[in-house]
């Protein structure tokens, strides 16, 4: 691993293979056990530091760091660290001689992330930065998928929505490709970025046409706002072209499986009634993102190097 | 004060002595010689007309932590210029003729080049009505280019009317072409990388489409248009067949963006933010093509100096600008000259001749530059040494500010001496005051 988990364009296929490999001798661990704690990061400091307000994202990494035992320090800074009147990088210089071992940053900009590993000699996890990525999420979400299907290697995974402002498709896009996968993404032209043509995935305007050939479907949350930006008409014409419903869901192949990296927006882009079916697996995610992050705590801060 | 400068090779010809005196070129010829001149050894270098700058940020009044004219000044002086105009974007803006005159009377107080001011084209440059161009163009300043850079005249009917209205004062509006409603949020240029970084993209259209709307206005009207800092390909062809139209336009393109590209913002450091932003190598050499052809006229700084914090910042919340005043002509040198695109009289006109053409500042009398390096002209010069090879440190800069993008790349060309109507500026590469 290097020394920073900045984006999942970073980890090579050993990398990425070892963090899921990790996380689930993780999972084995813990399972059945009443005191649900290893010792691995004792006398270890990690900060969260958010500039935006993710209260999942946040709880999810606190309790990682908490079940290796570290020390954990939530530094929120919500609002822009310009509004706030001190800079990144006099936070970071902060942070620094406060000690802190690993820093998980979330925020607004895009690059954040990489700007903050600049001033700091721990290491930087990125939980999120602009539109950029999501390193995490991918990674909990390849480790769903390789967990229900079995495998990463040849699966069909279609990516539905905004795409164009998705942190979390950029890095599965990344991930997933590394690691073997087939990756579709599905969205009107107005949310797909221009230059996607040369992102090794495949491209459809067409939801319907690509659900039959899915074997993991992953819907973007989409923010009903971006209808006033002209990006789609309305609410109601994005879901009946993009939502994935009963209806839509009953043309998935048998074993394939319905996920989403929340919150949702149900009735947008997801139904209820889908989001609540055994093909889901969002509640599974959720619980996956602990050991994901665990392991990237894990490898960063205490475990082998390769 | 007299200097005779011995050997120089003057737009790269055979080696010539030349003589300044009160101001002026006394003489050029062999073995020149004088009584009392003090003599500078030019063997092996070039002796080119003082560089003019189109488009520079001077930031005073207003923003004097990160420039201000007398630092300007020196950091034109040792790029070899001897007149940069200087924008309008200052706070107060200089929309009147109180503001152009107190950037001129400082300029003068600096006496390192000639600070020539550009009058913003709107109130404000908020882009509703027009500034008094007529007081600008009849004050002490004598104002000639007009321009919101920073904001485009992004209204049709403004911009036609600005175009239109500085014919009486034969001024020229010079455009920041960009289509705001094309740019909002705008990061850097639109394309893969942009996609990839998860930064809002600046499509190239919003730059072509302003250009081609105004091209078609300005021969609407029978006005001069001068296009800023041109960054695409697509820009480049509008001109070209603009004037083949024989439309009255010029376009300036800067140092940076014949030289870097959009992979620059990968670090996200946003010494590399710009606007226009860096785009990609067909554009990179599409402009070098355009700057070599004659369809860009000119290369213009845009040197914005920006201060500390607003740099060593997220890139989203970063100002955009970098500087360009003391690097232009070796990054002119590098891109053009020793690829063999440009010589040394190509040189003199795209980065003397013609910027000084559009701004009007090239009329008789000592005050003009882009004149001929012949006798009887204003000694406004400056001595290259183009075998001298440099690593650029940016706190050996004289701007006031340090976001340069060239910080650690060797570049070729050292400007060894500027002469400002036969005094010196610079000599031995070192400003003189
Ligand atoms: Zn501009």
């Amino acid at each position: 691993m290097k020394r920073h988990l900045l984006e999942a364009a970073d980890l090579d296929r050993a990398d990425a293979t070892l963090v899921l490999d990790t996380a689930a001798q993780i999972d084995q661990a813990l399972a059945g056990r009443e005191v649900k704690k290893l010792p691995t990061l004792r006398g270890r400091t990690v900060v969260n530091l958010f500039y935006e307000d993710s209260t999942r994202t946040r709880i999810s990494f606190e309790l990682a760091a908490k079940r290796l035992s570290a020390d954990v320090i939530n530094f929120s800074a919500k609002g822009s660290s310009v509004s706030k009147g001190e800079s990144l990088k006099d936070t970071a210089l902060t942070l620094e001689a406060m000690g802190a071992d690993a820093i998980v940053v979330r925020h607004s900009a895009s690059g954040a992330p990489h700007r903050l590993a600049n001033w700091v000699r721990g290491s930087v996890v990125n939980a999120g930065d602009g539109t950029h990525e999501h390193p995490t999420q991918a990674l909990l979400d390849a480790y769903t998928i390789r967990h229900r299907l079995g495998r990463l290697d040849g699966v069909r995974v279609a990516i539905v929505g905004d795409v164009l402002h998705s942190r979390v498709a950029r890095s599965n896009v990344w991930l997933l490709t590394t690691l073997g996968a087939e990756v579709t993404l599905v969205a009107p032209p107005t949310l797909l970025p221009v230059g996607v043509g040369s992102w090794p995935v495949g491209v459809s305007y067409d939801l319907d046409a690509v659900l039959p050939k899915a074997d993991a479907v992953m819907m973007l949350r989409v923010q009903a706002e971006r209808m006033n930006a002209s990006f789609f008409p309305s609410a109601r014409e994005y879901s009946r072209r993009y939502g994935l419903d009963a209806r839509r869901m009953a043309a998935l192949p048998d074993e394939a499986i319905v996920m989403h990296p929340g919150p949702m927006n149900r009735g947008m882009e997801i139904a209820a009634d889908v989001a609540d079916s055994v093909r889901s697996t969002i509640v599974e995610q959720v619980g996956n993102g602990v050991s994901v992050r665990m392991a990237v705590l894990y490898l960063l801060l205490g475990g082998s190097t390769r | 004060m007299t200097y005779l400068i011995k050997g120089a090779r003057v737009l790269g010809g055979d080696p010539a002595d030349l003589l300044l005196a009160d101001g002026r070129i006394a003489a050029i010829g062999d073995r020149l010689s004088a009584t009392g001149a003090t003599v500078v050894d030019a063997g092996g270098l070039v002796a080119l007309p003082g560089l003019v700058d189109l488009h520079t940020h001077l930031r005073e009044p207003g923003r004097e932590d990160a420039e201000t004219v007398e630092t300007g000044s020196r950091a034109a002086a040792l790029g070899g210029f001897t007149a940069v105009h200087a924008m309008a974007n200052t706070d107060p803006v200089a929309d009147t003729a109180g503001v152009v005159e107190q950037v001129w009377r400082l300029g003068r107080q600096a006496g390192l080049v000639d600070v020539v001011p550009v009058g913003a084209v709107t109130v404000g440059l908020r882009g509703e009505r027009l500034a008094e161009l007529g007081a600008m163009a009849d004050s002490a300043a004598r104002v000639r280019v007009f321009s919101d850079d920073g904001h485009c005249v992004a209204d049709p009917a403004l911009m036609r009317r600005a175009l239109e209205y500085v014919k009486a004062l034969d001024g020229v509006v010079a455009q920041h072409a960009e289509e705001p409603r094309l740019t909002a949020g705008a990061q850097m240029n639109e394309g893969h990388r942009s996609a990839r970084l998860g930064l809002t993209g600046w499509p190239a259209a919003a730059e072509e489409a302003v250009i081609a709307r105004d091209v078609l206005l300005a021969q609407h009207v029978g006005a001069r248009l001068h296009v800023c800092h041109v960054s695409t390909a697509g820009s480049v062809e509008i001109l070209r067949w603009a004037k083949s139209r024989g439309v009255q336009v010029t376009a300036e393109v800067t140092p940076h963006h014949l030289l870097l590209t959009e992979a620059c913002a990968e670090t996200y450091d946003p010494v590399f933010k710009v606007n226009p932003p860096l785009r990609t190598d067909a554009d990179v050499e599409a402009l070098r093509a355009g700057l070599a052809d004659g369809t860009i006229d000119a290369v213009a700084t845009d040197h914005a100096p920006h201060a500390v914090e607003d740099k060593e910042s997220e890139w989203a919340q970063a100002r955009p600008g970098m500087l360009g005043l003391e690097q232009a002509l070796s990054i002119v040198v590098e891109t053009l000259v020793e690829p063999g695109l440009l010589d040394w009289a190509g040189v003199a006109d795209r980065m003397s001749v013609r910027p000084a053409a559009i701004g009007r500042l090239d009329g008789r009398g000592l005050q003009a530059h882009g004149r001929p390096l012949a006798p009887g002209e204003p000694a406004n010069l400056l001595l290259l040494d183009p075998a001298a090879r440099a690593t650029v440190d940016p706190a050996a800069l004289a701007s006031r500010s340090r976001n340069s993008p060239y910080a650690g790349r060797e570049l070729p060309g050292r400007v060894v001496a500027t002469f400002l109507r036969g005094v010196p500026t610079v000599l031995d590469g070192k400003a003189v005051r």
